[in-house]
């Protein structure tokens, strides 16, 4: 029996999109330890490094697996009145709908290897990005399950609030990107990426940030306030207001805090994807590297597409950084300004965002 | 009923918008992100006078004190080793927690009066005035040891003996490295 190229390429296809998720899985884990560590470095302080294996510290790192362990062997309690059922199928909801969003994120160019061509994307839509988007707006269900099945009237406020402040927020978000829709013309994420990999008067990458900066800063706003952090926290509101997930513990509270990392993951994707050329370098094309004098660096495919990973790598982790920077810095905001800024500013600006494009893309043309 | 008038800033627009005021914040908290993992990689490669953080990592690094802070009491000694107490009863009597319990005995030396026989302080008890310290007149009783982790499983690890406050040195972690002290 001999391998057929496409067989080959489906099953590298899908070693490389298992590889991909769990390298979001893993970086979920580690996020727990640089939010730590990050808040700690930005307010002069040290961080949590006391757990110890062997005598090593590795610099706090053991307490990814310190935490894993105390949310496994928690008691995994479950209210009396509670909605069994849903209650238990909460946190899995979150989670599931933030994972499988991920599947439609373009981690690289696709890898060519003779015959064989691998795409580094899990599914490829035509219309990922609303395939995104609309799995985003069902993990909201996972919160909304949460708040209400656990029979308590805290957290069924905690649920109204999320419910609220997640719906006003996704208006916003689906309107942020319709101007950058407007620009590229398609609905298909890893062509946004191809278009993006074109310049501007020959020089300026055709970036998200570039073509659509108003858009960039609605959709950066409405996506913290979707990922439900500081200073849009009000559903959670750890210090201070107890949330949707007051009554879970143990792992079920831990796939509600991992979803929050993921979404944060997946977030820091759709920025760097939409806003900041996925996978392309500037400069880098098909055959090498281009210079302002045209001179050009020849290179091989392969280790283009490898550039063009590591590219995205870098995005990621630099938006994931970004993100947390922004969270360890804004204060809290209060539920009527949170309200306000959602119905009054955020929304009425991508409105006009989409108007003045539609213009401006009217005179262009 | 008086009225207070809060002035509350006029924000200009660029303040009102908040955009140029976020990236402000977080320009300030970037800095410090950047600063201190350069203070921490030079601390790492040798530079030890640098510190990327202001934290003491207590049990292994203790904050410096200043010499007067009063702190576990000690005895002094002569040059034989023998207190210099010659048990005047000055700070149990000045004690306002009454926990110090003085024994007096005969002195050999035909110069000096009295010594303890036993001298205990009750650290559960004491409230670390430093009056004892201020009333003795020999110079006897300080409190200068820099040891400020006491604690203890029970009232009776808090109850010091004439040797232990003699020799700070050798008693120094004897509570917490040992539970069940029998008193």
């Amino acid at each position: 029996m001999t391998l057929s190229p496409e067989l080959i390429s489906g099953i590298g296809q899908i070693v490389a999109v298992c590889a991909f998720f769990l390298g979001c899985l893993l970086l979920s884990g580690v996020l727990t330890w640089v939010e730590r560590k990050q808040s700690a470095v930005m307010q002069d302080r040290i961080g949590a490094n006391r757990a110890k294996i062997f005598g090593l510290r590795m610099f706090g790192l053991f307490h990814i697996i310190a935490d894993a362990v105390k949310m496994l062997a928690k008691e995994n309690f479950i209210p009396k009145n509670a909605d069994k059922l849903l209650y238990q199928l909460a946190p899995i909801v979150s989670l599931f709908f933030a994972l499988i969003a991920f599947s439609a994120i373009p981690f690289g160019d696709t890898l060519v290897l003779g015959d064989i061509r691998i795409p580094l994307q899990g599914l490829n839509l035509n219309i990922g990005l609303l395939y995104i988007f609309a799995m985003l707006s069902l993990g909201v269900y996972g919160v909304i399950l949460g708040g209400f099945s656990s029979q308590s009237n805290y957290s069924f406020l905690g649920g109204l609030r999320a419910i609220s402040q997640l719906i006003s927020y996704e208006i916003t978000i689906g309107a942020s990107i319709v101007g950058l829709v407007m620009v590229y013309g398609t609905l298909n994420i890893n062509e946004l990426v191809y278009v993006q990999g074109e310049y501007l008067w020959g020089w300026v990458p055709k970036w998200g940030i570039v073509v659509q900066p108003a858009a960039f800063f609605i959709f950066l706003t409405a996506a913290i306030a979707e990922n439900k952090r500081i200073p849009f926290d009000l559903p959670e509101g750890e210090s201070e207001i107890v949330g949707y997930f007051l009554e879970y513990s143990g792992m079920r509270f831990g796939l509600f805090f991992l979803t929050d990392f993921l979404e944060l993951i997946l977030i820091a994707c759709l920025l760097a994807t939409l806003f900041f050329g996925g996978w392309q370098v500037p400069g880098l094309f098909a055959d090498g590297f281009h210079w302002f004098n045209g001179a050009v660096l020849h290179l091989p495919a392969l280790l283009i597409t490898l550039i063009r990973v590591l590219a995205m790598i870098t995005k990621i982790l630099f938006f994931c950084w970004f993100l947390m920077v922004i969270r360890w810095t804004l204060p809290r905001f209060r539920y009527d300004q949170l309200m306000h800024l959602g119905w009054t500013i955020l929304f009425p600006l991508s409105i006009a965002n989409i108007l003045i494009t539609g213009i401006v893309l009217l005179f262009i043309k | 009923m008086a009225t207070i008038n809060v002035k509350r800033k006029k924000l200009n627009f660029l303040e009102r918008i908040y955009l140029p005021e976020v990236f402000r914040g977080m320009a300030i908290t970037s800095w410090h992100f950047f600063k201190n993992i350069a203070f921490h990689l030079l601390r790492a490669i040798g530079f030890k006078h640098l510190r990327g953080a202001v934290t003491y990592q207590y049990p292994e690094e203790q904050r410096p004190m200043s010499k007067r802070t009063r702190t576990r009491h000690r005895l002094t000694q002569r040059e034989d080793g023998s207190p210099r107490c010659v048990a005047c009863m000055m700070c149990e009597t000045v004690c306002p927690a009454r926990c110090i319990y003085i024994v007096a005995k005969e002195n050999p030396d035909p110069n000096i009066e009295k010594m303890p026989a036993s001298f205990d302080i009750d650290l559960g008890k004491c409230v670390y005035c430093g009056f004892c310290v201020e009333a003795c007149p020999e110079d006897a009783i300080r409190m200068d040891t820099q040891i400020v982790d006491i604690a203890a499983y029970s009232r009776e690890g808090m109850y010091y003996t004439m040797d232990e406050l003699l020799h700070p040195e050798k008693h120094g972690d004897k509570i917490l490295s040992d539970p069940k002290k029998p008193k």
